[in-house]
């Protein structure tokens, strides 16, 4: 075997065209979310105001990360309104919370040029919303399922490690969790405490999906324990966390991956999940569920019901035929 | 077999145990006093907050919701309705008496907030529909899924074949709740198509008809419902079918089979099935902890009186001893369903056995 192990999946990896459409998907949702104010903002991106060259959207990147803060005359203006010299506005001309007060009738709120994707009921464009949408469902995807990944391959490895107490204790605590009815575990939560916030909702899908990851940590870790290398590694007194972290981990990176890919998966579909049925995020947070949410309650507007929920079917679709390919990239009947 | 059932259930107990306590402590978790919550529950707003009038209704209901009682006594006496004691003159002003303990014979799982109704009872009432909605579902999804996934694995390659493998995974990643907005949107809603009715289970004037035209009506309330329950079972189930039955044709004793001369369809139906649906029959015990999850959104968005709405309105109106039962009752499901999930498998599989092995 001339290659290593990851070289290998990542050749096989790339054998799979889903896989692979679905990561340049993945990459761009990634790229929509980061330039998410560039793209949809209701400020020009650059603009001349009385012989004066402004840059308001990066100004707001500024006031946002607290390095910045807006001259006097700029504060409480309406972008909209201002008399530029010229200005560039970006491809979508509307920030995700700003009401346009131009719209008067429902039927004004249905799809036109001014709203591609039309507007909630409160005047809200719904492709600025879906943009910027991407960045909450990416970094709840990414940020709980970093905690979930940090406890199970800490639990997982130590149980399998140490074995013993330690795993007896771990094991019981794994089953513990698996037990949690987590869809209504989360909901009760979000639901009872007084204002529900992305942070939390992340929190909780991290803490209560561990268990998958840390089962197979522990599987894997028992089973290369005794193998000569890990054996060698120990005789030369490595520590348990070089040998955890620097011989055991790298062959386990490509199928906790699979489960990274699945775990994201559901943590959008929660987080979705729980908008749409009105708990979760606050109501000034536009994210693709809460914007289906808005779908509930006037039947009429099926813009709202039908662009949202393509963009979390985009999304999951491609998670999840990532986390296929990966799976069969790295099954071993394959390897020759 | 039997052994081991009851080890399993003994080692239930302490994660019994844990599930009550945090269900208990999720309840109490929420900010500001629970009583305060519930006068709040009457009144939209209007009250003032410093009347007497206001301060004597928050004492009463906090007497009769326990509330006035240290947080173990109130874990004590829940605990105990739960396994159907009343316990709630156990505790009083004179002292601890557990003498005052009485079996009665059914679970008291407390008051609830919003209509001072036993919550055990509201429950119980919405079983049915929840019930047999999703075991309806179950059924239709597994015979779908299981001759598709059997044709699926048995001609690989073929137009059929891809062809459902991508449909089923389009239908898999689709997220019930936007499934469920979708139809609800356009084949429920007289701007578009109003095939079939937007929600709720009987028609108003339902009440005068006929037997055989209520039943239609009823049916024709629940097919958008149906629908979404069993396309969401459906790709799951179709999707495993097959990667099992695919698993199962490349084994020894598939191959012996076709040597010793039989026909593929005992090949394929006596011996591959069988084992392939091994896996398939677990997957029920997944399936049951989703009763309640799943309902919550279906019966949500199709406004029909089952336990998954009556959750919902828990939730929005912060009914807490209602949000308690019905955690409970989810997790217990959820142990219910892998313990059912671990004995289907020793039924279904003569190799794996949990006794002591014999020589």
């Amino acid at each position: 075997m001339s290659e290593s192990y990851s070289a290998f999946v990542k050749k096989q990896f790339r054998k799979s065209t889903f896989g692979m459409i679905s990561l340049y998907t993945v990459a761009c949702i990634t790229v929509v979310a980061i330039f998410a104010d560039i793209l949809a903002n209701d400020k020009p991106i650059i603009a001349q105001n009385k012989g004066e060259l402004i840059f308001p959207v990066f100004k707001e990147m500024g006031v946002t990360f607290g390095v910045a803060s807006w001259p006097k005359e700029y504060a409480t203006i309406d972008w909209k309104e201002l008399q530029y010299d010229w200005a560039v506005f970006p491809p979508v001309p509307y920030s995700p919370g700003g009401t346009d007060k131009k719209l008067v009738s429902l039927k004004d709120r249905a799809p036109s040029g001014a709203h591609w994707l039309g507007t909630d009921d409160i005047g809200r464009d719904v492709m600025s919303g879906l943009i910027h949408g991407s960045r909450y469902a990416l970094s709840i995807g990414i940020v709980a399922m970093s905690i979930a990944l940090a406890i199970g391959i800490v639990l997982g490895s130590l149980a399998g490690f140490f074995g013993g107490k330690f795993d007896i204790l771990i094991s019981r605590l794994i089953e513990i969790v698996i037990t949690f009815p987590r869809f209504f575990l989360i909901i009760t939560i979000v639901a009872l405490v007084e204002q529900g916030s992305l942070w939390l909702i992340m929190m909780l899908i991290g803490l209560t999906g561990w268990t998958s990851i840390a089962r197979f940590m522990r599987g894997e870790v028992l089973r290369v324990r005794n193998l000569d290398y890990i054996s060698s590694a120990t005789a030369l007194g490595y520590s348990t966390r070089r040998i955890i972290f620097r011989h055991v981990l790298p062959n386990a990176i490509a199928p906790v991956m699979i489960y990274a890919a699945f775990g994201i998966v559901s943590a959008i579909l929660f987080e979705s999940a729980l908008s749409f049925l009105g708990f979760g995020v606050p109501p000034t947070v536009v994210t693709w569920g809460s914007v289906l949410f808005k779908a509930r309650s006037s039947t009429y507007s099926w813009w709202l019901a039908v662009f949202p929920g393509m963009m979390i079917f985009i999304t999951v679709s491609a998670f999840n035929l990532i986390g296929d390919a990966l799976r069969d990239a790295t099954d071993p009947r394959l390897r020759s | 077999m039997w052994v081991y059932i009851a080890k399993r259930v003994l080692l239930f107990l302490p994660t019994l145990f844990i599930i009550t306590v945090i269900s208990f402590a999720v309840s109490r978790l929420a900010p500001g006093d629970p009583a305060a919550a519930k006068v709040g529950v009457g009144a939209e707003g209007g009250m003032g907050s410093r009347s007497n009038l206001n301060e004597r209704t928050v004492k009463m209901i906090r007497e009769q919701w326990h509330l006035d009682k240290p947080v173990w006594q109130q874990y004590v006496i829940w605990t105990g309705g739960l396994l159907c004691f009343d316990m709630t003159k156990v505790f009083s002003q004179q002292g601890t008496d557990w003498g005052n303990t009485r079996f009665t014979g059914k679970p008291d799982l407390g008051k609830s907030f919003l209509d001072n109704r036993p919550v055990f009872d509201k429950l119980i009432e919405r079983v049915p529909v929840t019930l047999i909605m999703n075991l309806l579902a179950i059924i239709i999804a597994y015979s779908i899924a299981i001759p598709l996934g059997v044709y699926s694995s048995t001609h690989p390659g073929t137009f059929t074949d891809k062809a459902s493998t991508f449909f089923l995974f389009a239908l898999y990643s689709l997220p019930v709740f936007w499934i469920g907005t979708l139809a609800l949107t356009f084949f429920a809603n007289p701007e578009f198509l109003a095939l079939f009715p937007s929600g709720g289970l009987r028609s108003p004037a339902a009440a005068d008809w006929s037997f055989w035209r209520r039943s239609v009506d009823y049916a024709w309330h629940l097919m958008l419902p149906m629908m979404v329950y069993v396309y969401a079972d459906f790709a799951f189930l179709s999707r495993q079918m097959r990667s099992s039955m695919l698993e199962v044709i490349r084994q020894d004793y598939v191959r012996t089979a076709r040597a010793k001369g039989l026909d593929e369809r005992s090949v394929i139906y006596k011996h591959a099935l069988r084992n392939a649906l091994i896996p398939l029959i677990t997957i029920i015990a997944a399936l049951i902890p989703n009763l309640i999850g799943g309902s919550v959104i279906v019966e949500t968005i199709f406004s029909l009186p089952g336990m998954g709405e009556l959750s919902y309105k828990a939730l929005v109106s912060r009914d807490y001893p209602m949000i308690m039962a019905v955690f409970t009752i989810s997790a217990m499901l959820t142990l219910f369903g892998m313990l059912l999930s671990d004995i289907l498998y020793s039924v279904a599989d003569p190799r794996i056995s949990f006794g002591k092995k014999t020589a």
